[in-house]
């Protein structure tokens, strides 16, 4: 048998389990929607049943597909182009709900009386929306492309990575209406009820799986840093979700769930999980982009490579012990929050390392942040990256965390890392990813991305200045006594006292969507195919690399 | 075993096993074979062409 033949019957095996998998969706979601016990599992059971039908359907067309042309040999792209589209689709999205419950916090009649636009609702499906949907399918799609390019391999997998990136959507989707309905498990950042929870650990793994299996492929003998960084990313956040969701369904049928654990063990495993989803999934991961996208923007290799080493392994056993300083001054042993303080005073060093190795790649080529707006962008994200990594340490010590914690200075840093770090790096990367997996000779504008660089910069600058202001006042209204020894200040004039500062963040907020909306503008013209209207202020790096001139010149090897 | 004890203890190893983890990975990152290698290995993402996979027929 050749190993031609061998491949067909591979294919049409796979093809025949793809087909046998969504129809066993299609009856799975059935039964929830016939036999469930409330109307939100019933709802997305139905919700379930379609999606399923969908895949089945496109599934069976494909398999009478003429097989003879199509090329398998090259890179794996078809996922990749979906989770950058859905990256900057949610991206809006979850940025355009942030900035609407801004507005709810600044003038409460917003909330319209109903229970699916109330605050409460609305505000898991921000995070998660920009959290697990932006910066989810950020990492997906820059992972996917960025372990192919360095391990010089096709992705494994024939639907598997097909199932990984819808399968990822659906997630989103169920979880999202979820929310809205009021399905919720209230666990801050793990907001899904149990049946979403299994469905994403299903997606995880095959997540796991085709990255690994693309790094076993790999011709290279040594795996490119950003590689461990994702590969970190994957691994922990699969550890992190089944162990913060263990949870007992009241029943199998039913929305509700309980979780196992109780009171302080409850909230230890809880910020041990949101604290480690800030350091795997919104730091680690991110990583792994800054490491490839920065050196591959800069046409220069990253810093030090051995730097880079150091970085990851201190950072990724130093940052799962940080989560204790969440809960200072709690029912949490003494020593717990001790430790917890003292590991992120540790990560200063690892995390400034990463930022200098970050920054330093365009150490002879600074011309280029003037020239260049994208890579202006991951530049300017790394030294976000510093800076809320600086402020986060400073914040978990106890002294300052007795002013900061319950206060909105806790949400200004979270922002002046997600808006100024996450965000900026990823745009920065999909900037990048654009041109190169739709094979452009650059982008629509660079002019735009100017635009979107200034408008996002001055509305972060906005949010989280104001958000100090407001945090730290309403911390020392908050700690104010009279000289009888009775509080100074009632709680609501604390509220009433950071309605100005309120409005301010709202108005930066509604800034950094409109730098979203002008990406999006921006990439949809370059998808389209339209002429970019500057090429000649474009670096030839914008360009896919079929249209570019000349190979790349980075640093000679081992010049000294 | 007293708790006070077994908190010295655990604490004790814990240290010693991170600080020979960092000196493991310091020993990794400074071995002069490995120069080469890294010096390599940061010109992945400059690396071009396809991948290496050949369409078997």
């Amino acid at each position: 048998m050749t190993s031609n033949t061998q491949k067909i019957a591979w294919n049409a095996f796979s093809d025949a389990m793809a087909v046998a998998g969504s129809i066993g969706g299609i009856i799975l979601g059935l039964v929830f929607a016939l036999a469930g016990r409330d109307d939100m599992i019933k709802f997305h059971g139905w919700l379930f049943a379609a999606a399923c039908s969908v895949a089945c359907l496109i599934l069976l067309m494909r398999m009478f597909d003429d097989e003879e042309n199509v090329d398998d040999t090259g890179y794996f792209d078809g996922p990749v182009r979906v989770a950058t589209v859905a990256t900057i689709f949610w991206g809006v999205v979850g940025f355009l709900v942030g900035d609407i419950i801004a507005w709810q916090l600044a003038f409460p009649v917003l909330n319209l009386d109903l229970p699916w636009t109330s605050f409460g609702r609305l505000r898991p499906l921000h995070t998660s929306g920009v959290v697990f949907a932006f910066g989810g399918n950020a990492l997906i799609a820059t992972s996917l492309y960025v372990v192919q390019r360095t391990c010089r391999a096709r992705m494994v997998g024939r639907w598997s990575p097909w199932f990984l990136v819808w399968g990822y959507q659906l997630f989103i989707v169920l979880a999202a209406t979820g929310y809205i309905l009021g399905v919720t498990q209230s666990k801050e950042y793990a907001e899904p009820e149990w049946y979403v929870d299994i469905w994403l650990t299903l997606v995880w793994v095959v997540y796991l799986l085709v990255f690994m299996g693309t790094l076993m492929r790999r011709k290279e003998p040594h795996i490119y840093v950003a590689n461990w960084f994702f590969l970190s990313f994957i691994v922990t956040v699969a550890m992190l979700h089944l162990v913060n969701n263990a949870a007992l369904p009241v029943s199998f049928l039913g929305s509700k769930s309980y979780i196992i654990y109780s009171g302080v063990q409850d909230a230890m495993t809880q910020w041990w999980y949101g604290h480690n989803a800030v350091g795997f999934f919104l730091t680690a991961g991110f990583l792994g982009m800054m490491y490839y996208f920065v050196p591959k923007r800069a046409e220069r290799p990253v810093y030090s490579y051995r730097l880079s080493i150091v970085h990851f392994w201190s950072i990724i056993f130093l940052y799962i012990w940080a989560g204790p300083h969440h809960l200072h001054y709690t029912a949490l042993p003494d020593w717990a929050q001790t430790l917890g303080m003292t590991f992120s005073i540790m990560l200063w060093m690892p995390s400034w390392g990463g930022m200098i190795n970050g920054l330093m790649t365009l150490s002879g080529a600074w011309d280029k942040l003037r020239t260049d707006p994208v890579i202006r962008m991951l530049v300017v994200s790394v030294a976000f990256y510093g800076m809320s990594t600086f402020e986060g340490p400073l914040m978990s010590v106890k002294a300052v965390n007795s002013l900061s914690h319950y206060t909105d200075w806790t949400i200004g840093h979270v922002h002046s890392g997600a808006l100024g770090w996450v965000g900026f790096v990823s745009f920065g990367a999909v900037y990048c990813l654009v041109p190169w997996l739709w094979g452009r000779k650059g982008l629509y504008s660079m002019k735009l991305v100017e635009w979107h660089f200034w408008v996002s910069t001055l509305g972060i600058l906005l949010y989280i200045t104001s958000m100090w202001v407001s945090g730290i006042l309403q911390g020392l209204m908050w700690r104010a006594y009279d000289q009888l020894g009775f509080l100074e200040y009632s709680f609501v004039e604390t509220v009433e006292a950071m309605h100005p500062f309120y409005v301010i963040r709202a108005v930066g907020g509604l800034m950094f969507v409109v730098g979203s909306l002008l990406m999006a503008w921006n990439l949809w013209k370059t998808v389209y195919g339209e002429e970019p209207a500057d090429l000649r202020d474009q670096p030839r790096v914008a360009a896919a690399p079929e249209f570019r001139e000349s190979p790349a010149m980075a640093r000679p090897a081992a010049a000294e | 075993m007293d708790y006070e004890t077994m908190v010295v203890i655990t604490q004790s190893l814990a240290l010693l096993f991170f600080v020979a983890l960092f000196i493991l990975v310091l020993g990794y990152v400074f071995w002069p074979g490995n120069k080469a290698k890294f010096e390599r290995a940061s010109r992945l993402p400059f690396e071009q062409g396809g991948t290496n996979q050949k369409r078997e027929v």
